[in-house]
């Protein structure tokens, strides 16, 4: 018996990111357009998910979601009102979504009828950071019931998002917050980062993020037509 | 507690490499996870224990290094060391960057292997996830062999 050292080099996660690697190419071939929403529970991530999907569906484009939860699949029926296509993923105590997981629910969908896909993750702040899913845009959401310094605290789930969206402001007067110090500490984390105010419950915002999407479909759409550019 | 999934990623992978150079048992791990990786030394620990069981890692030691922050400062057009993942600003001229260098690791750099009776296998090689050289590496690095004797 002797005992070797044997130079690994591997990234751990690397089944997944090659998986999401895979996912992300056929996405983009198909011109679909995959938003991963990542926040703590309670933020608000399926009330402005059902105000979104409602509204993209009215502007005639075909979208479909995804669903996180632990256990139930309330959410999943709180979207399905919207009349697109969702499916579910429960976890039972997976503290997160994979890249797996996400693929194995897209069985049966057309990608290249999809103008819009929605991944809604786990409500967790930690974890869901590491997991690519191939997604092309990453939305981490703040409600301003959590306070403005919920970047400083998770700075590793902020500084891997594309975007920030502030949700639930028709209560910020009532929780005191201060709009202009959480857009400091988004920035502190992630310099350049776009923030986005919205209020799902008032629409307050939600035209501006609505242009967003779109715009960011449309940059993805001339990303598949000059492919140097895809990332 | 995310760090069950790495766990068990880890074992797979450590399985694997183990495996085909004709290994019985896995002694150690050295891994790498960087300040942004967003696993917690203490719970993959925890979870590592869990996650070896049964398998050919059993009882095998789990040495972690931790790698800090870098980013790139295009005004100082250099690489530095972030003292605070919670401010993305140069420590030497006070520019925003976002341009990290360092420190997204979560990376199995090695494993020490007991071997069987039958080395044949040995040879076929366990390299083929390199992914880039890491400099300053333990005494156990060197530029022209991939597999050493300890």
């Amino acid at each position: 018996m002797t005992p070797r050292i044997l130079q690994v080099r591997t990234k751990v996660l690397k089944k997944n990111d090659e998986l999401a690697r895979l996912m992300r190419d056929a996405f983009t071939a198909a011109g679909v357009l995959v938003v991963n929403l990542v926040s703590s529970p309670g933020t608000g991530k399926t009330r402005l998910l059902q105000r979104t999907l409602t509204l993209l569906r009215e502007r005639g484009f075909a979208c479909a979601a995804i669903v996180g939860d632990l256990e139930t699949d309330n959410d999943a029926r709180r979207l399905a009102e919207s009349g697109v296509p969702v499916r579910q993923i429960e976890t039972h105590g997976c503290c997160h979504l994979e890249a797996d997981m996400v693929r194995r629910r897209l069985d049966g969908w057309e990608l290249a009828s999809l103008d819009f896909l929605f991944i809604e993750n786990i409500g967790n702040l930690v974890c869901p950071a590491s997991w690519d899913l191939g997604e092309s845009l990453r939305v981490a959401l703040l409600s301003v019931t959590e306070g403005e310094d919920k970047p400083l605290k998770y700075p590793g789930l902020f500084n891997t998002a594309d975007v920030a969206v502030v949700t639930k402001l028709d209560l910020a007067e009532a929780c005191e917050f201060q709009l202009d110090v959480a857009r400091r500490h988004l920035d502190a984390v992630r310099p350049g980062m776009p923030v986005l105010e919205t209020s799902a419950k008032t629409g307050m915002g939600i035209s501006a993020w609505i242009e967003f999407l779109g715009k960011s479909r449309g940059e993805l759409l001339t990303a598949v037509r000059s492919p140097d550019r895809l990332r | 507690m995310h760090e069950l999934s790495v766990a068990h990623h880890l074992v797979e992978i450590a399985e694997e490499t183990a495996r085909r150079a004709g290994a019985v048992r896995v002694t150690a791990l050295h891994l790498r996870i960087g300040a942004l990786s967003c696993v917690q030394r203490e719970a993959l620990e925890f979870c590592f224990d869990l996650a070896t069981q049964g398998t050919m890692l059993h009882g095998a030691k789990l040495h972690i290094t931790e790698v800090p922050v870098e980013v790139y400062c295009s005004a100082c057009d250099r690489i530095l060391p972030l003292p605070s993942i919670q401010r993305f600003r140069c420590p030497r001229c006070g520019v925003p960057t976002g341009d990290i260098r360092r420190g997204r690791e979560l990376e199995l750099d090695r494993i020490e292997i007991e071997e069987g009776e039958s080395p044949a296998a040995a040879d076929s090689g366990a390299n083929d996830g390199a992914e880039g050289v890491s400099v300053g590496e333990a005494a156990t690095s060197t530029a022209d062999t991939t597999e050493l004797p300890s």
